[in-house]
């Protein structure tokens, strides 16, 4: 059997395609709300830790270190199989959301906050000397000169931890990963993983991209 | 005339060190007040009591009438009233010089936009940079942006300005713009204080001049019997060392 027998089986492919599409569509809502929830979630984290309070900052930052530390297997695993124990029982898509965008949270966490931290001490004197509250210089001053310094770790980061929604197929969510390796048990030909590979590339490359432009853009318009 | 600012027994300790040991001094109505003394000698600090960027341990900042330094006073609506212009300007990297100068005036004072921009060009306009107004921060000179952050303290209106070694992060040749805009603000009748190493414009422009050492005020006094004529015996070192 020849490489293209065994990755690109017309057949193979035309009978799968549209499962793997709807993979595709899976992946792509997953994605997307895992961004928006962790990248939202982490901004907000920051902007408390921002405070200096310490009952406020102290969890923050034991959440942040526990969720970047683990493994997300391990948390996916652990949530799946050990929350009905305790009477929570989640869908494997919500499973799989849920602990994605808690991971995108604490790293979102810890670039916002490098940001605001590393935002001049200046900046806040000046503004607060105008009147300005603590949300406002925060909102206006110190957040857009913090978030031009987490464009570039926080779109890398977050296309890392979006590829791990591969990792459901361990708890059956139907994504592109999961509805391949299906198709290849049933037809014992690999031609839908490389359909698969390229529902990923359809997916993640424009990500690439669009987070070069952006990166590039805010690179120029500091001056 | 009752004095517009008023800074009484200030102390504030930096862990063992005593930054400011008992500093008092009171500003007028449209005075020009200017500070010198050797570094480390608690000008700035005595500055950013007057706003509470550092808040004073002991004593009393007075206001129009008011004791800003005691608890429970609301320190945002206070410094309203007092400008700031820093030696490192401090502008807003990602705003442009409008919209530095706007800022406080839409969300401090909230003003609405139209007006907010009126103001800020009004501002913009007095230290001749009506025409930078849409340039980002990063595109001016030094000494345009130390004027920016002189609009953008000035836009507000306030009863007192405060100035920190306003012209001493800039080259030379970019110092005499920015006096000039502060000579200007003195004939309208602005209250300032500031710290400078500017002797000739201490002489040029002063009411008073007032000496520090150590964390206190040594000797003040106009700026012709201070420069001509110093009593105390850290003045004299200190003028003959800059002389
Ligand atoms: N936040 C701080 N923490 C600890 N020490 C400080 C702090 N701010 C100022 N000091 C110390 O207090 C003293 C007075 O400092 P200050 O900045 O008021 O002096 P200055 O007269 O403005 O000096 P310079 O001319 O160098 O600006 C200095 O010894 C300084 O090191
Ligand atoms: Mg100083």
């Amino acid at each position: 059997m020849g490489f293209a027998d065994a990755f690109l089986d017309m057949a193979v492919i035309a009978r799968y395609a549209p499962s793997i599409l709807s993979g595709m569509g899976v992946t792509l809502a997953l994605a997307v709300l895992i961004v928006l929830a962790g990248t939202a979630a982490g901004l907000a984290l920051a902007c408390l830790r921002a405070t200096g309070s310490r009952r406020l900052s102290i969890p923050i930052v034991i959440f942040a270190d526990v969720f970047r530390a683990l493994p997300p297997l391990a948390l996916i695993l652990l949530a799946y199989f050990g929350l009905p124990n305790v009477g929570v029982s989640l869908s494997s898509f919500m499973v799989l959301f849920t602990v994605l965008a808690l991971v995108l949270a604490a790293f979102a966490e810890e670039i916002f906050w490098a940001g605001i931290a590393a935002t001049p001490k200046g900046q806040w004197e000046a503004a607060r000397s105008t009147g300005l509250g603590f949300r406002s210089t925060l909102l206006w001053v110190v957040l857009p000169q913090a978030a031009r310094m987490a464009v570039a770790p926080l779109t890398n980061r977050a296309i890392a931890i979006t590829k791990m929604t591969a990792l459901g197929t361990v708890i059956g969510v139907p994504d592109i990963l999961n509805q391949a390796t299906t198709a290849v048990s049933f037809s014992g030909d690999a031609s839908p993983l490389t359909l698969a590979a390229l529902a990923y590339v359809a997916i993640f490359l424009p990500l690439v991209i669009a987070s070069r432009r952006l990166e590039r853009r805010f690179q120029w318009r500091r001056l | 005339m009752p004095p517009i600012l008023e800074l009484i027994g200030l102390r504030k300790r930096f862990g063992a060190l005593d930054a400011l040991a008992d500093v008092s001094l009171s500003v007028a109505p449209g005075e020009l007040v200017f500070v010198l003394g050797p570094s480390g000698s608690g000008k700035s600090t005595m500055l950013r009591c007057c706003n509470l960027l550092e808040r004073p341990d002991e004593g009393a900042v007075v206001l129009e009438g008011r004791d800003i330094a005691a608890r429970g006073v609301d320190l945002d609506a206070a410094r309203k009233r007092i400008g700031m212009v820093f030696q490192a300007f401090n502008l807003y990297p990602h705003l442009s010089a409008l919209a530095n100068v706007t800022l406080a005036l839409r969300k401090a004072l909230r003003l609405p936009r139209a007006e907010a921009e009126a103001r800020g060009m009004a501002a913009l306009d007095r230290v001749g940079l009506a025409d930078k107004a849409r340039n980002m921060p990063g595109q001016l000179s030094g000494g345009q942006q130390q004027r920016v952050a002189i609009a953008r303290a000035m836009a507000l209106e306030p009863a007192v300005m405060l100035f920190d070694e306003p012209t001493s992060a800039l080259d030379p040749e970019l110092v005499d713009e920015v006096l000039a805009v502060m000579r200007e603000l003195r004939a309208a009748g602005m209250t300032m204080l500031v710290v400078s190493h500017e002797m000739r414009f201490a002489r040029a422009a002063a009411d008073r001049v007032v000496f520090m050492d150590r964390g206190a005020v040594v000797e003040q006094g106009p700026p012709e019997r201070i420069f001509e004529a110093p009593r105390s015996e850290r003045l004299r070192a200190f003028l003959s060392r800059r002389a």
